[in-house]
């Protein structure tokens, strides 16, 4: 049993989040709860932000996944508890680093980065942290947009959400 | 149908109302970032209204589905509130009709992770996050603009008295919303009102924007009396489903 089950948590690996490919979706703590009956498989994923448009894909993907491996899959989407960026994995955060995306502070340092009051987030190029904030909003829902001022380079970050 | 679904529409309208007239901004913002701010906001209210009507077909049952509420009513039958209509003018009437809906949002949020109903306080857990942000971005900018120049603070100031009597009716209670307060579902609007007084006079006076005197309202929206601006908005809103009837991506 537990070898099935390991091999469905295997498979659900394999999916990333279409905006940011190199994170799997275990990474990206979306995935919170996996039920395996035999060949039934129950997978319950939590949206990052509402209207988060990649969250119809990765349930297709899912589906996809393990329906060609032959269990028979259904997705459900639930809203309680609500996500926060603290269900990154250190090996997510890892990983949006290496991506080009500066990973979430803790909630009062995010505050504080956020209304340009301190410098903590770290340009993910050369590491400076004299970085400004362009934007509240950047190229996603879930990311700000900053710039470094060392090595002028543009670079997102993964606001903290809580 | 029951209350709840009623209510459930209430809620969802005034999100995906003001949700469209964002996105019609979707490559006209004036600049760059605020353009992108504007549509994330827009992104993040149209969420927030699939979780509410998604909600609400499964207890309409039949063939009900979210995009059967969202699109195929008549202008009527939304509730959303009138400010959240009001068509996009200038940069400064975006932000104030932003600012002022926001300011109502985030307290009635507060309000509904306490409710009675587990679907409506996870869907408030999930949008409260999200609504935070969005008025820490509109109050930031009717500052900017408030406190900057003499044109953008003339223009804030017209701003904020064109769409001060559409505030009023934010807070006026509908036998609907009355009977949600009692059953423990739905806001308790006098309580909001107190936050959102806080919240817009502090900010406003640091933005040295006058609070207009104007005892002159408007309402009806949550009654399904809407201005003349809903129905050419719902035309483009609905068009596709209209046109190719349960067309789908």
């Amino acid at each position: 049993m537990t070898v099935v089950v390991n091999e469905v948590i295997e498979l659900i690996r394999e999916v990333s989040d279409p905006e940011i490919p190199v994170l799997s979706i275990m990474d990206l703590g979306v995935v919170r709860d996996v039920e395996v009956k035999q060949k039934d498989v129950l997978v319950k994923i939590t949206p990052t932000y509402s209207g988060c448009p990649a969250m119809d894909m990765i349930s297709t993907e899912i589906k996809y996944k393990l329906d060609q491996a032959g269990y028979n899959t259904t997705v459900k989407l639930i809203l309680a508890p609500a996500w926060t960026t603290d269900w990154i994995t250190e090996n997510g955060r890892k990983k949006l680093e290496a991506y080009g995306i500066a990973a979430p502070l803790e909630a009062s340092a995010d505050k504080m980065a956020l209304m340009g009051e301190s410098r903590m987030v770290k340009c993910t190029n050369c590491g400076s942290t004299n970085t400004v904030l362009v934007s509240q909003f950047g190229s996603t829902a879930c990311k700000a947009l900053f710039k470094c001022k060392d090595c002028l380079e543009p670079f997102d970050y993964f606001k903290c959400l809580k | 149908m029951s209350k709840l679904y009623d209510y459930l529409l209430l809620l969802g309208d005034s999100s995906m109302i003001l949700g469209h007239r964002l996105s019609e901004l979707c490559g006209h913002g004036p600049n760059l970032e605020t353009d992108i701010a504007l549509t994330n906001i827009s992104l993040d209210l149209f969420g927030q209204v699939r979780n509410y009507f998604q909600y609400a077909a499964e207890m309409k049952g039949e063939e009900a589905t979210e995009d059967s509420i969202a699109f195929l009513r008549l202008p009527h039958e939304y509730r959303n509130v009138l400010l959240a209509e009001q068509p996009n003018t200038d940069f400064a009437y975006i932000i104030a009709r932003q600012f002022l809906f926001d300011a109502y949002h985030l307290p009635l949020m507060e309000a509904l992770i306490e409710s009675k109903d587990e679907q409506v306080a996870a869907i408030a857990h999930k949008s409260i996050k999200e609504v935070r942000y969005h008025l820490r971005f509109s109050s930031e900018w009717v500052k900017r603009l408030g406190d900057g120049t003499e044109v953008s603070h003339q223009k804030m100031q017209e701003a904020i008295d064109y769409l001060w009597p559409y505030t009023k009716e934010l807070f006026e209670e509908t036998p609907l919303e009355a009977a949600m307060k009692t059953e423990g579902i739905g806001a308790d609007l006098n309580a909001l009102k107190v936050k959102y007084d806080a919240h817009v006079q502090g900010v406003l006076a640091e933005a040295t924007i006058n609070i207009p005197e104007t005892p002159f309202a408007h309402s009806g929206g949550k009654n399904g009396i809407h201005t003349e601006h809903l129905g050419f908005l719902l035309a483009d809103l609905q068009y596709m489903q209209r046109a190719y009837p349960n067309m789908a991506w």
